[in-house]
């Protein structure tokens, strides 16, 4: 940020690499919303919302932490493992720690485009999630960011640390409220991975079929650290454009991004992530199964090994369900050392028709046997999913209607 | 009723006539051995009879149960009571045998309780087929007939790429899909098979543990000879397929 207020004024009309331009001035931020004490007095409106993105309200015992965003206000914001997690709005926790601010803004540069030189702009807030030292979260932490308002817009500003040998999961539903569908959802992440710490962080998407979506990721890892990524979307949006970052700066660190994605008809998603494995005996994996149903999937991938002795996979698979679905896969590996194992491996196709008649000749519908065989591809094979997010998918998978 | 009738089937498969008005009968209970050269329509006529779409039924008709199956989808047929065993199935990534089985089974817990039997207990948690040897190919094959239940099954070269020992398992599992109790006891005497099969066999293996009735060769897409499943073995191995096809006349039972 040397250029200072300057460069981030001139990035407000900055378009973002990738992914359609949104006019931001359509739409406008809403400050005030209702406040939630307890999830599960919520209304049953934004309940059903919230579940559908892996937010529970009456099991609020099983999350050892909750936090809910409805378009820009903190609407509600729990903590059941104070001895261990430390969870609240970004700017509180600014407020409480002086040396936070060596955490904020350094992992995304605000004007690295218009939608992080907004967020910047309206000094938005977010979650903050600590996690001290060593402590190991029983549950899983869970962050709920609702679009509330129809023409709103969301910009949010989250900084999470993994301290020293931690071991924490977390859900991040993002989903639209019952009354929003035409808006914009921009969530600024700054993800530090400490020495030893392990981290799953599963994003679960239900937008409404004219939402558009930019997150802005930054991921820092440190020695012997551990992460997993998980981006999963399967309802209808409009676009979404996502590119997370990891830097891999510690010896033995290694670092998973996994995005499973239903392209919808008219949906646009630009899904890709950039590894980079700066330290020896580094590991990256990135893995994106797709399949589009008459919209456009994009799945970019991208690992660059700056140090010897690093093994990192890329793996883009998709499934053409339907004519005029349209996608593209763009696997790159970039090296210049000699000592590394880095790989991809891309296949863009439609469903074989010899395994859908194996299935059938057991009995299966020709609709079942195409939903168990989508159902597999898109979480088979991928290591590390919570058996919750699993039941999610299958879910959502359920009620999508894939067999025709 | 016939269990299965065939009649004037012919069948392209890959731009190519495979099936040449081919003529077969099934009866209840009856197990049928096929033999005949490599690229002959044995396994073509099997996945005819299961509707696979590669196979596509230029002329003639399939009568399951004296209904006609032919233009029928594959899970219908399979409701019906057809069953396969493939010779190489596809695999499917993402599937687990387990929870084909539960998809499958009338009674899942059942079948899942005697998968130890099958030696496939640990291949519940697999994804079908994937990194499976020969032997377990054909063992969750049959552990998924078995949850299936057919009428009629048909076996495509159940002994082959299997070991010794596997293929006793294999043949003693075949031969208890065969005597199927369930269907065997609507009146029928237990000692009989009720369940209908056609096998095909290069090595005729298999036919130690299940017995055949009959025996027919099929040469270039029509059965070309017919006989008992002993005999025509022996005449195979002594003096070959082309032999026996043009010392006989087409003579069907």
């Amino acid at each position: 940020m040397q250029n200072g207020e300057t460069s981030i004024k001139k990035a407000l009309e900055k378009k973002a690499a990738y992914g359609p331009d949104i006019d931001l001035n359509k739409y406008k931020v809403i400050r005030d919303q209702k406040v939630i004490d307890k999830l599960e007095d919520a209304p049953k409106d934004i309940k059903e919302r919230m579940e559908s993105v892996g937010i529970t309200s009456s099991k609020e015992t099983e999350r050892d932490g909750s936090i809910m965003f409805i378009d820009n206000k903190v609407s509600h914001c729990s903590n059941k493992a104070p001895e261990g997690v430390e969870i609240m709005p970004v700017k509180k926790a600014m407020e409480k720690y002086e040396w936070l601010k060596d955490y904020s803004w350094k992992l995304v540069s605000p004007d690295k485009d218009k939608y992080t030189a907004k967020t910047y702009e309206e000094d938005a807030d977010g979650t903050f999630v600590r996690v001290k030292a060593g402590y190991h979260v029983k549950h899983p932490i869970q962050a709920c960011m609702m679009l509330g308002t129809e023409k709103g817009m969301q910009t949010l500003h989250n900084i999470f640390i993994i301290e020293e040998g931690a071991h924490a999961e977390m859900i991040s539903g993002c989903t639209t409220g019952s009354h929003a569908d035409d808006g914009v959802h921009i969530g600024v992440s700054e993800i530090y991975v400490k020495e030893g710490a392990y981290f799953s962080y599963s994003m679960i998407h239900n937008w409404g079929p004219k939402t558009s979506v930019r997150p802005r990721t930054g991921i820092q890892m440190d020695k012997n650290s551990r992460l997993i990524n998980n981006y999963v979307i399967l309802n209808p949006v409009a676009t979404v454009q996502s590119a997370p970052a990891a830097w891999l700066n510690g010896e033995g660190a290694s670092c998973q991004f996994n995005t499973i994605c239903l392209a919808h008809p008219g949906a646009d998603i630009d899904s890709g992530g950039t590894i980079f494995l700066n330290a020896p005996g580094t590991g990256a994996e990135i893995v994106s199964r797709s399949i589009t149903k008459g919209g456009r999937m994009m799945a970019r991938g991208r690992l660059v090994g700056n140090a010897p002795g690093v093994k990192a996979h890329l793996e883009c698979k998709s499934i053409v369900l339907e004519d005029g679905g349209q996608t593209l896969a763009v696997p790159e590996l970039e090296t210049s050392f000699a000592d590394v194992d880095m790989t991809h491996e891309a296949a863009v196709g439609k469903i074989a028709r010899d395994q859908i008649e194996y299935l059938m000749s057991r009995g299966l519908t020709e609709d079942q046997a195409v939903g168990m065989i989508i159902r597999g591809f898109l979480v088979g094979g991928i290591k590390g999913l919570p058996q919750e997010l699993t039941d999610e998918i299958n879910d959502a998978i359920e009620k999508s209607d894939l067999g025709h | 009723m016939h269990m299965l009738e065939i009649k004037d089937l012919h069948v392209e498969a890959g731009g190519r006539e495979i099936l040449k008005g081919l003529d077969l009968t099934v009866e209840e209970g009856e197990t049928i051995a096929l033999f005949g050269p490599n690229g002959s329509g044995k396994s073509t006529l099997m996945a005819a009879i299961m509707g696979y779409a590669y196979c596509k039924v230029t002329r003639g008709s399939i009568f399951f149960e004296g209904e006609d199956i032919t233009h029928l989808p594959v899970d219908e047929r399979a409701k019906m009571g057809v069953g396969m065993m493939m010779q190489r199935p596809p695999n499917v990534v993402g599937v687990k045998l387990g929870d084909l089985i539960k998809t499958i089974a009338k009674d899942d817990e059942e079948i899942l309780r005697q998968a130890d039997e099958f030696r496939m207990d640990r291949h519940l948690d697999r994804d079908l087929n994937v990194g499976f040897s020969g032997g377990e190919i054909k063992r969750s094959e049959i552990l998924q007939l078995t949850a299936q239940n057919p009428k009629l099954v048909l076996l495509d070269e159940p002994e082959s790429g299997v070991d010794l020992e596997s293929i006793e398992l294999i043949g003693e599992k075949i031969h208890d899909l065969l005597y199927n109790t369930e269907l065997c006891s609507r009146g029928m005497s237990k000692v009989n098979r009720c369940v209908s099969a056609l096998v095909i066999t290069h090595t005729g293996q298999i036919l130690d543990y299940i017995g055949a009735d009959k025996a027919y060769i099929i040469n270039d897409g029509r059965i070309r000879c017919s006989g008992r499943p002993t005999d025509l073995l022996k005449e195979i191995r002594e003096k070959g397929y082309k032999e026996c096809i043009s010392c006989r006349m087409v003579k069907l039972p």
